[in-house]
């Protein structure tokens, strides 16, 4: 592990550059105790695929002496191991109105648009952490059939709800926004709103499942999600 | 209530940012330029979080409802109230009925307009600046009221003025740290990166600003990681993007210089074609 200072105020955490979901619990059972010992005004905190950023808020007592803090931190015994993670079921309408790119991927690949459906729903994803936009979800467990480069000139108003592929990813756009990813479906629920006090329901360590679900479910849960009377399934998990 | 009766090419709502929500992907935001918006709250003695109104390159025209005093300051962009000129980084009285409208700009980018006790517009995540999907409006619009405090004194008891400190506008070194990936950089690549001019792109606004020109770059890129306001990021194709306040969380470029808090205010003073040069903070 690296510890790098990051500007002024911020130390980042690095692990080895891949994406594995035992950095990932690494990665969060430290991310745990820091927030046990640190005060929540003093510091804030976050990570990616194998880092963590650490940022203070008051005047730290400088990078070596915060590091030796943080490295003595690490090497603690594990007593706040998280354990307990939900599996969300999310809904998705693979409706030819939706998934702008699914015929040219099927077309390249030479598999039909129902495999490429039952590949990409199969699977249960992990969600490795939040970024790019708010409630994006980064999420690993992508069939290796389903490899799609991202494309060359990105689109300028993707639609919120767009679940798409990008190299060897997969997502969900929450709001409308520019992208390059390959769209192939589009799911009826919020990822991210503001109005509640925790804006996303997943978080990172979580995993999600994609159900397929006809345009006409589509519209009756969107209907729902509007009238904030839709109960996203989810069963408890012990990792 | 301040009534927006232009609302100049883009002006926003801005504190000093939605800390504590990264984790969700919400970025920062915040006024670009802090170091002038604290001058306008400090001047009408203010708290620093106090909201003020940012404005790029024009002004915005605003009538006043009901009375209060305010500050500008950053870029001069030759304001008037009820059409008599008034100066930057002084606290000017205003009435109920008065009109404040901006002329040219003759310094700087970004100014800011602080009313007494801050603007009150909605607050979402401890912040009321302003940023698509987390607040209502993503910019001011034209007949937007703004909820302001009413502060009826109109005894100038304030005479807090500041001399406007031209080598913040006019300063073309920008301190910077090492990013994360600078020690990949060649040796020849990192001298060059600390010693070139570069101009600035058309590409610049609260999310970014992208550099003219290209730098021979050889770095993959990373596994997608963090960044902040102020990173500086190189592409594939060899171009420098400085992230700005309105950034997002994370991004998949090598980092290779960290601006400092001043650099991103004194950055954030400046616009297409002008010229800038990074200096390593030892």
């Amino acid at each position: 592990m690296k510890y790098k200072s990051f500007g002024a105020h911020s130390i980042l955490v690095e692990w080895p550059s891949k994406i594995d979901e035992v950095i990932l619990k690494d990665i969060l059972n430290f991310k745990e105790k820091i927030l046990q010992k640190f005060h929540k005004q003093n510091i804030q905190i976050n990570h990616a695929y194998n880092s963590l950023l650490i940022s203070y808020n008051k005047s730290n007592k400088g990078f070596n002496h915060e590091t030796t803090l943080l490295q003595d931190l690490y090497a603690s015994k594990d007593t706040h191991q998280k354990s307990i993670f939900k599996l969300w079921k999310i809904p998705v309408c693979y409706d030819n109105s939706f998934a702008l790119d699914l015929e040219l991927i099927s077309l390249e690949k030479g598999l039909s648009k129902s495999k490429i459906i039952q590949l990409h729903s199969e699977p249960i994803y992990t969600v490795f952490f939040i970024g790019f936009l708010p409630g994006f979800l980064y999420l690993g467990g992508l069939n290796d059939q389903l490899y799609t480069p991202r494309k060359a000139t990105p689109r300028l108003d993707i639609v919120k709800g767009a679940v798409a592929i990008g190299g060897h990813q997969t997502g969900i756009y929450p709001n409308e926004s520019p992208g390059g990813w390959n769209i192939i479906g589009n799911s009826p629920i919020n990822f991210f709103d503001v109005n509640k006090p925790i804006p996303c329901f997943a978080s990172a360590g979580d995993k999600i499942k994609f159900i397929p679900v006809s345009i006409d479910e589509y519209h009756s849960i969107k209907k729902l999600v509007e009238l904030d009377a839709y109960e996203l399934e989810s069963e408890v998990m012990h990792g | 209530m301040v009534k927006v009766i232009q609302s100049g090419f883009y002006s926003t709502i801005q504190d000093l940012g939605r800390f504590g929500y990264q984790h969700y992907g919400v970025p920062v935001s915040g006024v670009m330029d802090a170091y002038s918006a604290t001058m306008a709250n400090g001047l009408l003695n203010n708290n620093k979080n106090d909201a003020v109104i940012e404005m790029t390159m024009t002004g915005a025209t605003l009538m006043f409802q009901c009375a209060t005093h305010i500050c500008i300051s950053g870029a001069d962009m030759s304001p008037k109230l009820n059409n008599q000129r008034i100066k930057n980084n002084f606290v000017v009285v205003v009435k109920a009925g008065d009109i404040l409208s901006f002329g040219s700009l003759t310094v700087g980018f970004r100014a800011y307009l602080a009313v007494s006790g801050g603007f009150q517009t909605e607050k979402v995540m401890h912040s009321r600046s302003m940023f698509s999907n987390i607040t209502q409006g993503q910019k001011l619009l034209k007949n937007d009221m703004l909820p302001i405090l009413e502060f009826a004194n109109d005894k100038t008891t304030s005479t807090s003025s500041i001399k406007q400190n031209h080598t913040f506008f006019k300063d073309i070194i920008l301190p910077v740290y090492k990013g994360p990936e600078f020690e990949q950089l060649t040796n020849e690549q990192q001298i060059r990166l600390c010693s070139m001019e570069f101009c600035i792109s058309k590409q610049n606004n609260r999310m970014a600003y992208q550099l003219e020109g290209l730098f021979v770059n050889h770095l993959e890129p990373i596994i997608t990681s963090l960044v902040l306001p102020g990173t500086v990021q190189l592409t594939p194709s060899g171009q420098l993007i400085v992230l700005m306040r309105d950034c997002q969380t994370t991004g998949g470029y090598p980092r290779v210089l960290q601006l400092s808090v001043a650099s991103i205010n004194m950055l954030s003073q400046k616009f297409t074609n002008q010229r800038i040069r990074f200096k390593l903070i030892e």
